[in-house]
């Protein structure tokens, strides 16, 4: 019995994980960013890796609201954009006055104007937490975003401000024309910012802000202020959406009133949850779905928009953890050794649910294009709007489907109770 | 000597509800002291007030000498007094390592330092080690603290309440809900881990108050009826009168 309890208690002891392992994951990380641009060297792919990875960023800066501090904000934006204007502003000064600044440095600018920002709001708006804070945050955000269109001398009206990265001062001979030259730019001050808000995380004030996160009241008996806590919390994530925002301005060389907006603000928060808020790298997984399905669904099918929103209400629904969530519920599972028990259940389910989802797709866009539209292309497939025949096939796709794939989902619940009892028995699983 | 804990003339009024009306109490230093009443007397409003939860309406508080009145938890917190909760009060979703940890962040001097980090801050790390032990939780380190026995949160509850190294230590029905054996241990605890500090303690088993208190103060309806040792107020007339004649029988 003893024994047992000991044993128990000693594999969640060592779920920290090696510090070797922790390196390696981070070091193949940067590895890849600099392998990828010579798989895909395409203009196109380079331009999607840039995006992504200024959405990282951004999406990263976020959690530390959402994740970290439990902060739900819905004008983080705000940061991002003023961030972008600072750097076009910043951009511009340094070509007209001929300062030595080389473009590198732009988007350090763009985060002191997120900072700059967060510190002159910030303490107002984390008075509160919750439904207060929230609010707040969006009025916060229309009310950026509308004087973005006002504050003509700053923001340059509809038109924006625009800029030219090339005109800077050159650094390693680079002129920062070619979108290669801005996609290494922006790796390397994803690299940068992704360290430097880990780090954050393991630092005294981000295991407070995970106390705050949980229960601030309890906070306060233990010492802390928790609204100093959300301030700073609130101040480090201004300040890395800024340096997002900067990167963004030297990417598209320009800045204008939707970097500021609700629907930036929304994306974020959206690529944020998707991936998941519980652990660090989820931001990553979900800026980079989120990112590389805007830009594929786009060409694809007029209602994109719907499909990120029965995406996102999925993942509310079925998994709040995010996608991070899912893949971390199974590191019990392959620690134990029992994760061959579920992966049966999981192929047998592919088929069906991917039967469900073509119907579900075939039927939206049906109702897309039903008055005037292409033909509908699925995968190769061509289905005509207007033909009864398709409609039978969506109905027959969504009804069967659905009744199949109920039947295999309760395999896998049942799989996973099986798996995650023995998981349980040898200690893996508190 | 000052007191510990000084409780002047201090009343709290919801709307035109008197909650507590002319409290008076005082608690020596080093000294465990009990304070018990019927339920809706006003124990949990009177933690309330001395910890800044919530502020009198009128009157003082005062903590080592210092008014503490009108402070907020933290900075009453800061000063050296400490308290635990009725309903389990932790961070659930940390392990219990960083709940006790956090607790001990700010009486380091560690603040809200964004330039360390915090795993390698060994006194920090040698501290939270020594909490864990006394609290007989380190083979639980790593479990979220939400998903500990009910019984295990109870403990880590007073751990993280002790952990700041406060003099002042007050703890709200530590044992309620225990079984008799649970309740034994956390008695055995309590009394280990405030040795030297003095200690408030609000409890409806009367063997945990009768065993562990210096003196006890009776509550009935927000005012103190009396105060002294156990044996004295086991002999008050008033106190059987409101309270313990009740159960006497």
């Amino acid at each position: 019995m003893t024994a047992a309890v000991t044993s128990a208690s000693h594999p969640l002891a060592k779920s920290a994980g090696s510090p070797l392992r922790f390196y390696a994951i981070w070091l193949i990380g940067i590895a890849a960013l600099i392998i990828l641009p010579l798989l895909f060297s395409s203009g196109g792919s380079l331009t999607s890796f840039s995006l992504i990875g200024i959405a990282i960023v951004f999406a990263l800066s976020y959690n530390i609201l959402l994740g970290q501090t439990g902060l739900l904000s819905f004008g983080h934006a705000v940061h991002y954009g003023l961030g972008g204007f600072a750097a076009c502003h910043m951009m511009n000064a340094v070509v007209a006055h001929g300062w030595p600044i080389p473009l590198p440095f732009i988007p350090l600018f763009g985060g002191l104007g997120g900072l700059a920002f967060a510190m002159l709001l910030g303490w107002v708006m984390t008075k509160r937490a919750g439904t207060v804070f929230a609010m707040i945050s969006l009025g916060i955000g229309e009310l950026v975003a509308s004087s973005s269109l006002i504050l003509r001398s700053v923001f340059g009206g509809e038109a924006g401000i625009t800029t030219d990265r090339t005109a800077l001062p050159r650094m390693f001979g680079w002129t920062f024309g070619p979108q290669l030259q801005v996609y290494y730019l922006i790796a390397f001050w994803l690299v940068l910012s992704a360290i430097a808000m880990y780090a954050l995380t393991r630092t005294p004030l981000g295991r407070i802000s995970n106390a705050v996160r949980d229960n601030p009241e309890r906070v306060q008996f233990i010492g802390y202020d928790p609204h100093v806590v959300r301030y700073l919390a609130y101040c480090f994530a201004g300040f890395f959406a800024g340096i997002a925002g900067g990167l963004a301005a030297i990417s598209f060389e320009i800045a204008n009133s939707a970097y500021l907006g609700a629907i930036q603000s929304g994306l974020v928060l959206f690529s944020t949850f998707i991936g998941g808020t519980a652990y660090f790298f989820g931001p990553i997984l979900g800026a980079i779905l989120v990112t590389y399905l805007q830009l594929g669904l786009t060409s694809l099918t007029s209602v994109w928009q719907l499909y990120f929103g029965i995406i996102f209400i999925g993942i509310v629904m079925f998994s709040p953890g995010g996608i991070a969530g899912l893949l971390m519920m199974h590191r019990p599972l392959i620690r134990a050794g029992t994760l061959g028990m579920v992966i049966p259940s999981y192929l047998l389910a592919v088929v069906p649910t991917a039967a469900l989802a073509c119907g579900v797709i075939l039927t939206i866009e049906t109702v897309a294009r039903y008055s005037g539209g292409d033909a509908i292309n699925l995968f190769g497939v061509a289905f005509n709007p207007q033909s009864p025949v398709t409609w039978a096939v969506a109905a027959v796709l969504v009804v069967g489907g659905f009744l199949v794939a109920r039947l295999t989902w309760q395999r896998i619940a049942e799989a996973w109770d099986r798996a995650a009892t023995v998981a349980r028995d040898r200690g893996y699983l508190a | 000597m000052t007191a510990a804990i000084e409780v002047r003339a201090v009343e709290k009024r919801f709307g035109n509800v008197g909650v507590i009306r002319d409290l008076n109490l005082s608690v020596n230093r080093g000294e465990r002291h009990a304070i018990i009443g019927p339920n809706g007397a006003g124990k949990s409003t009177t933690f309330n007030l001395i910890s800044g939860h919530i502020r009198p309406t009128s009157g003082e508080v005062r903590l080592n000498g210092d008014v503490i009145s009108g402070l907020r938890p933290f900075e009453i917190n800061r000063r050296g007094l400490s308290r635990s909760f009725q309903v389990t009060n932790v961070f659930a979703r940390m392990t219990v390592w960083e709940n006790v940890r956090c607790a001990v962040l700010w009486a380091t001097g560690h603040r809200y330092a964004f330039w360390k980090n915090v795993d390698s801050l060994p006194e920090v790390r040698q501290r939270t080690a020594e909490i864990l032990d006394d609290i007989h939780l380190t083979h639980r380190r790593d479990v979220p603290a939400g998903l500990l026995t009910y019984a295990e949160q109870r403990e880590l509850e007073i751990g993280v309440t002790i952990a700041s190294g406060a003099t002042v230590v007050m703890l709200d029905e530590p044992t309620a809900g225990m079984s008799n054996a649970e309740t034994e241990r956390a008695v055995a605890l309590i009394r280990r881990l405030t040795e030297g500090r003095t200690l408030v303690i609000v409890e409806h088993d009367m063997s945990v108050v009768f065993g562990l208190a210096d003196r006890i103060s009776v509550l009935v309806y927000g005012h103190i009826i009396a105060s002294g040792t156990p044996e004295e107020i086991r002999r008050d007339p008033k106190v059987r009168e409101a309270y313990l004649g009740e159960e006497a029988h």
